[in-house]
C-alpha cells in the first residue's frame, strides 16, 4: 500500500509540473528586463524588476492613443467576463423555465431550433451581428460588446434538464401555497438552481474573458481594449529594431489569469456542494 | 371546515381514455374519506381533481357551498399531503410552513402564532429551524403534515402520504393522523392503495376499481359484506377466499364436494362462493366438511395461515397456532359467513338468510349441523 501511495503522489506531482510549470515560467520571465529576456530566452529564477514591471504594466498610458491603462483593460475585460456570465444566466435561465414549465405548443421544436442554430460558432454569425450593432450605432459600446452574445444554448439546455428534474410535486404545492409562476421562480427555482448558477457562471466568465474576435472586431475605441487585446498590442511593436517589451506582456498575462482562477476558486465550493448534496 | 360534493365527475385524457368514470361521493363535514383501490384505478387523478392539480372534464366538484371547478388551486381552501413530502429543500421547516401563509398576505404575528401551534402539536418544534434535508422521513413527513395544517383549510387532501416510510413508521404514523383529524375535524379525503390504512383510518372508505365507484361504505360495512368479488379481494389481509360453485337444491357443490346449506337461496345455479379465511374451522367429526389438501403454511404468531386447494382451486384458512396440520384437512364454515355472487358479473347476492349480524362475537362461528 505504502509504495502505491509513493507512485499515486508522484503522478499528481508530474500532473502538477505540467500545469503549473509554465506559469511559474511566465511569472518569473516577467520579473527581468526586455532585453535580457531577448538575449537569454526564457527564465526561471526571479529577475527583481517584479515590482516595476507590474506598476509600469497596470498604470502607464500607452497605445495608440496613449490614453490606456492595463488597469482599465482589466476593467473592460471584467465588466465584459460578468455582464456575459450575468447575463446568459438570467437568458437562459428564464428560457429554460418557459420551455419547461409553460405548455405551449411545439416547445420542444422551439428549444431544438434554439439549441441547433446556436450550436454555431460564433465566428459563423459574426458578420451579420456586427451588421446589426453598426446599424443600432451601438459599436464602440459595451451594450454591443456583451448584448449579441447572450443568447446561450448551453446554459438553456443545462437549466433545462435540471428544472426536469425537479419533482412536479414541488410546484404542485407551491400552487396550493398560493405562488403563481413568477414567486415560483423566485422563490423556488432560482435558490434550487444556486450550484448550477454557479457552475454555468464558472464557464460562462472564462468565456467572456477570453473573447477576441467579437470585442476586435466591435471596439475601435482604445478605452473600450480588452486585457486579451492588450496582450496582443505589445507584442505588435516588432518593427524595426525594437525589442517588445516581452516582460510586460507576460506581466499582462499572468494578470489575465488571476480573475478567471479567482472566480473559479471561489465558485467551486458551491460547485462541489451542488454535485455532492443531490437531495432535492 | 366544509362538505365536499363530489358529483359525476370524470377524468379523459387528451388520447380519450377516461381515467374517472362519473364519480360521485357526499363528504359530510368532518368526514374522513379515504379512496382505495389498486393502481390505476384513478383515485389519485379523482384527488388532483378535487386538488385542482388536474382540469375536471366533466361533473362539478362543491367545497362548501362552491362549485371549484374552475378556481385555482390556491382559492380552493384545500391542503394537500404529497407522498414525497415535496418539502421546499432549500428553506427551513419553518419557513416550508409559512410560506403558504406569506403568500396570502397573513400578518407576521399571526404566521408565528400558527406555526408554533402546529409545531407544537405535531412535536416538530426543535427542528423549525433545519432544512428538511437533515431531518427523517417520519419527520419530514410531520412537517408535510404541518405544511396542511397551518393553512386551516376547509379540507385536508393526502395522496398516499405514508408510502415512504417503513412498515413500523408508517403504523405510528397512520395513528397520529387519525388523532390529529379527529382532533382538528377538518374533512379529509386520502388516497392509498394500502387496504388496511384504508380500513383504520376511514370513517368511510370508497373503493374504486377501473375509474369506477365498486363500493362506498363503513370500513366494517364494506368487510363483511362486500359489494362484488373485487372488494371481497381487494379488501382484507388475506384476500377472501373466492371459489366457483354450483348450487343445486339446497346443495352448493365443488367439483366432487358438497356443502348444504339446509335451504335453497335465491339465485341461480352457477354462482361465485366467498369465505373469509378466518371464518374457516376445523371440521369436527359430523360436521360436513370441505376437504383442502395442504399445500404450505404461513406463521403469523398469533395466528396460521394455511394455504392449500379444495378440488384445485387454492383456499386460505385461518387457523389457530395450537392445531395440528396434516397432509389434509377437513374445514367447515357457518353457512351465514358465506358469500354469493354472480358467476359473470361479480355483483353481490343481497343477504340469502335472514338474521345474519357482522358481529362475530354475537355471532360465534355455528357448526353447520347445529346451524341447520
Amino acid at each position: 500500500m505504502h509504495r502505491t501511495k509513493i507512485f499515486d503522489h508522484f503522478i499528481l506531482l508530474f500532473g502538477v509540473f505540467i500545469m503549473v510549470g509554465p506559469l511559474l515560467v511566465a511569472l518569473m520571465t516577467s520579473s527581468h528586463e526586455a532585453a535580457d529576456i531577448h538575449r537569454n530566452g526564457l527564465q526561471i529564477l526571479p529577475g527583481g524588476h517584479f515590482i516595476d514591471t507590474y506598476t509600469t504594466v497596470l498604470t502607464r498610458e500607452g497605445g495608440f492613443t496613449g490614453k490606456i491603462t492595463g488597469l482599465r483593460m482589466m476593467m473592460n475585460s471584467l465588466i465584459l467576463g460578468i455582464g456575459f456570465a450575468a447575463g446568459k444566466i438570467i437568458l437562459s435561465m428564464l428560457a429554460a423555465y418557459a420551455l419547461v414549465y409553460f405548455r405551449f405548443r411545439f416547445a420542444t421544436i422551439t428549444f431544438w431550433m434554439i439549441f441547433t442554430t446556436l450550436l454555431l460558432p460564433l465566428e459563423v454569425r459574426i458578420l451579420p451581428s456586427y451588421e446589426v450593432m453598426n446599424t443600432l450605432k451601438l459599436t464602440n459600446t459595451y451594450t454591443g460588446l456583451i448584448v449579441p452574445l447572450l443568447a446561450s444554448a448551453t446554459g438553456t439546455f443545462y437549466f433545462r434538464q435540471f428544472f426536469k428534474s425537479i419533482p412536479d410535486e414541488l410546484l404542485e404545492a407551491a400552487r396550493i401555497d398560493g405562488a403563481g409562476p413568477f414567486k415560483f421562480f423566485i422563490d423556488v427555482i432560482v435558490p434550487l438552481s444556486r450550484t448550477m448558477i454557479a457552475a454555468i457562471f464558472i464557464i460562462m466568465f472564462v468565456y467572456g474573458w477570453n473573447q477576441y474576435l467579437w470585442p476586435t472586431l466591435m471596439t475601435t475605441d482604445e478605452s473600450f481594449f480588452t486585457l486579451v487585446r492588450g496582450i496582443k498590442q505589445i507584442l505588435l511593436v516588432w518593427v524595426g529594431s525594437n525589442i517588445p517589451d516581452y516582460n510586460e506582456a507576460f506581466a499582462l498575462a499572468i494578470l489575465a489569469m488571476v480573475p478567471p482562477v479567482m472566480i473559479v476558486m471561489i465558485f467551486q465550493r458551491w460547485f462541489i456542494k451542488g454535485l455532492t448534496e443531490s437531495d432535492k | 371546515m366544509a362538505a365536499i360534493n363530489i358529483t359525476n365527475v370524470s377524468k379523459i385524457y387528451a388520447g380519450g381514455v377516461e381515467a374517472v368514470k362519473s364519480v360521485s361521493i357526499d363528504i359530510a363535514d368532518g368526514e374522513f374519506i379515504v379512496l382505495v383501490g389498486p393502481s390505476g384505478c384513478g383515485k389519485s387523478t379523482l384527488l388532483r381533481m378535487v386538488a385542482g392539480l388536474e382540469a375536471i372534464s366533466k361533473g362539478t366538484v362543491e367545497i362548501g357551498d362552491r362549485v371549484i371547478n374552475d378556481i385555482e388551486p390556491a382559492e380552493r381552501d384545500i391542503a394537500m399531503v404529497f407522498q414525497n413530502y415535496a418539502l421546499y429543500p432549500h428553506m427551513t421547516v419553518y419557513n416550508n410552513l409559512a410560506y403558504g401563509l406569506k403568500n396570502r398576505g397573513t400578518p407576521k404575528a399571526e404566521i408565528d402564532a400558527r406555526v408554533a401551534e402546529a409545531a407544537r402539536m405535531l412535536e416538530i418544534e426543535q427542528y423549525l429551524s433545519r432544512k428538511p434535508r437533515a431531518l427523517s422521513g417520519g419527520q419530514r413527513q410531520r412537517v408535510a403534515m404541518g405544511r396542511a395544517i397551518v393553512r386551516k383549510p376547509a379540507a385536508f387532501l393526502f395522496d398516499e402520504p405514508l408510502s415512504n416510510l417503513d412498515a413500523k413508521l408508517r403504523v405510528s404514523m397512520r395513528g397520529e393522523i387519525k388523532q390529529l383529524q379527529k382532533r382538528l375535524g377538518t374533512t379529509s379525503l386520502y388516497v392509498t392503495h394500502d387496504q388496511l390504512e384504508a380500513m383504520t383510518l376511514a370513517d368511510r372508505l370508497v373503493v374504486l376499481n377501473g375509474g369506477q365507484i365498486e363500493q362506498i361504505g363503513r370500513p366494517l360495512d364494506v368487510y363483511h359484506t362486500p359489494a362484488s368479488t373485487f372488494v371481497a379481494s381487494f379488501i382484507g389481509s388475506p384476500a377472501m377466499n373466492l371459489l366457483r360453485g354450483t348450487r343445486e337444491g339446497t346443495q352448493l357443490h365443488f367439483g366432487s364436494q358438497v356443502l348444504d346449506l339446509g335451504r335453497a337461496p335465491a339465485f341461480p345455479g352457477q354462482i361465485t362462493v366467498g369465505m373469509r379465511a378466518e371464518d374457516l374451522r376445523v371440521a369436527t367429526s359430523g360436521d360436513q366438511s370441505l376437504t383442502m389438501k395442504v399445500d404450505y403454511i404461513e406463521e403469523l404468531g398469533a395466528q396460521r395461515l394455511v394455504h392449500g386447494t379444495v378440488d384445485g382451486k387454492k383456499l386460505t384458512a385461518s387457523l389457530s397456532p395450537e392445531i395440528d396440520i396434516g397432509e389434509t384437512m377437513a374445514l367447515t364454515i357457518a353457512p351465514e359467513r358465506l358469500h354469493f355472487f354472480d358467476a359473470d358479473t361479480g355483483k353481490r347476492f343481497g343477504q340469502p338468510f335472514a338474521n345474519t349480524g357482522y358481529d362475530r362475537l354475537s355471532a360465534p362461528a355455528i357448526k353447520l349441523e347445529a346451524a341447520l
